[in-house]
């Protein structure tokens, strides 16, 4: 499935990308889940500070308080990205371990600093591997 | 009994429902009545050894059940139960 998501989010996803470079940085893509379309870009704070440069989490409490702000504005949960800082944007093992099923993984590679190839993906329903889905950027 | 409160990515296993009742004594068996009858659910919320995984965290009311007894958590008919997800990955 396409996820669509504004030009202008995207930058922002990747501003922010940037802006925690050489640490991974997670947030939020929320919008409508049955065209997959994201229409918000929502920072979260990356919790894991002993390895920031090559794991994130957020815990159960922090995703579901932001999770709910979106949702009280009539916002779906589309997905959720991630950069990996001097790695390329396939998701990992650790990635795929970890991911939730029926939602839109975005990986932007973050090179030297610079927001660099930007990729979606979904977990199969069999937790073997995750797929690419294509990324419609919609001019603002 | 418990109602069991489903986050978004596994509602597409109870036909989109954001909340199941089920039949159990415990919060095990209550997650293990959810699995038996919706199918596709079960290698989301356990791993292959059975344990519940690292992402996953259960609720009952406003505990998270490793502050209470985990699985053997009794659970009433009243029992609110809530999967909350949290995220993780890396390179």
């Amino acid at each position: 499935m396409t996820i669509s998501i504004p030009r202008a989010e995207l930058s922002r996803l990747h501003a922010h990308a940037e802006e925690g470079f050489p640490h991974e940085v997670v947030g939020i893509l929320a919008g409508t889940r049955a065209d997959n379309t994201v229409t918000r870009v929502a920072v979260l704070v990356n919790e894991r500070a002993d390895s920031a440069h090559n794991r994130y989490t957020v815990s159960g409490l922090a995703l579901a308080r932001a999770e709910q702000k979106l949702v009280d504005e009539g916002l779906e949960i589309v997905g959720y990205y991630h950069s990996h800082p001097d790695h390329p944007a396939q998701y990992s093992d650790f990635d795929r371990d970890h991911a939730w099923p029926n939602m839109s993984y975005v990986i932007v590679s973050v090179l030297t600093g610079r927001a660099s190839t930007t990729l979606s993906w979904r977990l199969r329903d069999d937790r073997s591997a995750m797929d690419a889905e294509p990324i419609s950027i919609v001019e603002d | 009994m418990a109602t069991i409160h489903i986050p978004t990515p596994l509602r597409a296993y109870t036909g989109g429902n954001a909340s199941v009742t089920v039949d159990g004594a415990t919060v095990g068996d209550a997650l293990n009545a959810l699995t038996g009858t919706h199918t596709g659910l079960a290698q989301h919320l356990r791993d292959a050894s059975g344990k519940l995984r690292s992402f996953v965290n259960v609720y009952v009311g406003d505990e998270d059940i490793r502050y209470l007894q985990n699985e053997a958590t009794p659970v009433q008919a009243s029992t609110e139960i809530t999967i909350v997800p949290s995220i993780a990955g890396g390179v």
